[in-house]
């Protein structure tokens, strides 16, 4: 009896790490299983049979890809706003003493603090009192207002633990302040800097209520999936989920192999 | 005529935080090609002096000039100085090679390989070039720094407590390798360090500071026989001071009276005011002290300077004996006597008398602290 206990002991962590992964992953595979599925009615909730009709015919659904280029274009002028905007708030914060400065360091974590819908509504109230028509913009702005808390504390992090006598050893070996930034100052900060963009970008993206309050008559891909589900889902709609989970898995991939290959060549 | 144009020359800077002074204004000549140290405790300015030398802090008031140029005005990119910080500051991004060749890069030469190459040859890290500062240990990141700093050929070198952070073999040994590349190269190093005998042993010039002034300065021997502060006096080696008066001036040499003794002193070493009745602090170095036992004081020669007292303690230490010796006129006198005759009776207990060469004492103000500079000794910065 003493053996298996004893083999145990021994493997609980990667028992409790495998269990913790499979907790992460199974509604993805769900969402690719079920990608493969040809449903019966128009909804996609019961497995009936196997059919790659859905990948055939990604956009197969009336006005969906449509969404889904929206939704990726406002993702990617969100995350460029907010991340450049982020990183300017983040090395102010730390570098420069100014009034104020600890009410804005207060003031950026609010919107992280306050509750989506409460947001979404007073933003709404906003919008419609300064007369704006609500549409691509209204969105726009939306979303980089609710990434740029996220950007600052993501850079802020990484630019306190920068040691200021980098710059000043930049300085000093003659490169003047431009060619200190880009040689210096923000390779160091890239890692901080790329976690804030990758969270504005995902927070974008899949962002529904504050879009939903705010959007007008446009129409994201978060908010065509609620609407659709209303009246039946499309098998496509697990495609581009599908989709979606591969290109994050082979960008994570192929930044660890990059990351590899760079230590493998310093060593 | 001599090349000039590596001297530099600090004039009336001084550094102010607020209402907190940390340089008090201060002129400095460091001469082309010399291997300057600037020495004293944590805390006291060394740090914030050589920073207004590099152009990273704006001096409050004050000049400088490297060589006949004034420098003050210009950003630290500008100017013809490198500097091998306290920590290093190794870009961690880059590699050994790039961290090297970052300062020709910056200038816009285009062919740095050889250069470069030869350079980590100098410091004994060809075999690195590709590997990150974090890959390599301490002793090799503090050569990085030096080859990074050096490749540029600046006029003057400035080097911040670059072995603070080696174990002593390691500092000893680049000590030596740092004063090798310094000669070989011939450029002015100003050298900061808290560590007394770093800077004595690799110092043409040595300058010690104390709360953001400069005591003194010069030769390192000079500073040893002939401080003029208790502080130098201190900071530098051990020395016994004995509270004294002066009885009369007598051709070259000052007379004085401790308890119910006299002493000598040179006159034109004695930093104090020599007139009749003046309180002085009479300093003699440990080492210059024989010791006699008191059956033998009449064996003594004339002209010394003699104490008498008890030994207190006496510890043995292979090539010498230190003793602490209790005199009516100085507690805790110490004394080093080489183990070459040792009389067996000199235990404690015993009554001795002291004498040394009166050549070998110095007399100072006795308005300071006869203290000043001891515990700090052992302090890290
Ligand atoms: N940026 C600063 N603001 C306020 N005080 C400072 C600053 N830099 C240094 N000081 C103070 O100035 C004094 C001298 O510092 P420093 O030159 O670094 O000393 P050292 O290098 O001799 O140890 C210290 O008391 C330090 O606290
Ligand atoms: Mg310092």
């Amino acid at each position: 009896m003493r053996t298996p206990f004893r083999w145990l002991r021994r493997n609980l962590v990667v028992i409790a790490g495998l269990l913790t992964l499979a907790y992460l992953l199974l509604p993805n595979v769900v969402v690719t299983v079920f990608s493969f599925n040809k449903p019966k009615g128009r909804f996609n909730y019961s497995w009936q049979e196997f059919s790659t009709e859905a990948w055939q015919d990604p956009c197969g659904v009336a006005d969906m890809c449509g969404s889904l280029s929206l939704s990726l274009r406002i993702a990617f002028w969100a995350t460029l706003g907010a991340t450049v905007l982020g990183t300017m708030i983040a090395f102010a914060l730390v570098r420069y003493r100014f009034r104020a400065r600890g009410a804005v360091n207060a003031l950026i974590f609010l919107p992280m603090a306050m509750p989506e819908v409460v947001m979404a509504a007073s933003l709404l109230t906003l919008f419609l009192n300064m007369g704006a028509q609500l549409g691509f913009w209204t969105v726009l702005i939306a979303h980089i207002m609710f990434c740029l808390s996220f950007v600052v504390t993501a850079v802020k992090a990484r630019v306190m633990s920068m040691d200021p006598r980098l710059e000043q050893a930049a300085q000093d070996l003659y490169a003047g302040p431009v060619q200190t930034f880009l040689r210096v100052t923000l390779p160091i900060a890239a890692p901080g800097i790329a976690a804030g963009a990758l969270l504005a970008f995902a927070l974008s993206f899949d962002d529904f209520i504050i879009t939903n309050f705010n959007a007008g008559s446009t129409v994201t891909f978060p908010m065509f999936v609620w609407g659709s589900a209303q009246r039946g889902t499309p098998v496509q709609i697990n495609v581009i989920g599908t989709a979606m989970f591969l290109v994050a898995v082979v960008l994570v991939l192929a930044g660890m192999l990059v990351g590899r290959r760079r230590n493998r060549k310093s060593t | 005529m001599t090349d000039t144009s590596g001297d530099v020359r600090l004039t009336g800077i001084s550094k102010r935080y607020g209402s907190f002074t940390a340089v008090h204004p201060l002129d400095l000549t460091v001469p082309q090609g010399s291997f300057y140290a600037l020495l004293g405790a944590s805390g006291c300015g060394k740090t914030t002096t050589l920073r207004m030398i590099a152009g990273l802090e704006e001096p409050s008031t004050g000049t400088v000039c490297l060589g006949e140029q004034d420098v003050t005005a210009l950003p630290p990119y500008k100017r013809p100085v490198n500097t091998v910080f306290q920590s290093y500051a190794l870009f961690p991004h880059l590699d050994i090679f790039e961290n090297v060749a970052f300062g020709l890069r910056r200038r816009g030469i285009k062919s740095v390989k050889k250069q470069v190459g030869e350079m980590l040859d100098l410091v004994q890290l060809g075999e690195q070039a590709r590997k990150k500062p974090h890959q390599l240990s301490g002793g090799q990141q503090q050569r990085v720094a030096v080859a990074r700093a050096l490749i540029n050929h600046p006029k003057v070198l400035l080097l911040d407590e670059p072995l603070g952070a080696l174990d002593l073999k390691l500092r000893r040994q680049m000590q030596l390798e740092l004063k090798r590349i310094q000669t070989e190269v011939g450029i002015t190093f100003v050298h900061v360090t808290h560590d007394q005998e770093e800077a004595m042993t690799m110092a043409d010039t040595v300058a010690v500071m104390n709360g953001g002034r400069v005591e003194q300065q010069g030769a390192p021997a000079e500073l040893y026989e002939n401080p003029r502060t208790t502080f130098v006096a201190n900071f530098l080696g051990t020395s016994n001071f004995i509270a004294a008066e002066v009885h009369s001036v007598s051709g070259d040499d000052v007379v004085l009276t401790a308890g119910d003794g006299k002493l000598v002193l040179p006159r034109n070493r004695c930093a104090a005011a020599t007139g009749p009745g003046g309180k002085v602090l009479a300093g003699v170095r440990p080492e210059k002290i024989s010791l006699a036992h008191a059956d033998d004081a009449g064996t003594v020669p004339d002209g010394r300077n003699r104490l008498t007292g008890r030994i207190a303690a006496a510890s043995f230490l292979g090539v010498s004996t230190q003793y602490v010796i209790d005199s009516p006129v100085c507690a805790a006198f110490e004394v080093y006597a080489q183990n070459v005759e040792r009389d067996p009776r000199l235990t404690p207990g015993a009554e001795v008398v002291l004498h040394w060469n009166p050549a070998h004492t110095f007399g100072l103000d006795a308005g300071q602290d006869v203290e000043a500079g001891i515990e700090k000794v052992e302090e890290d910065a």
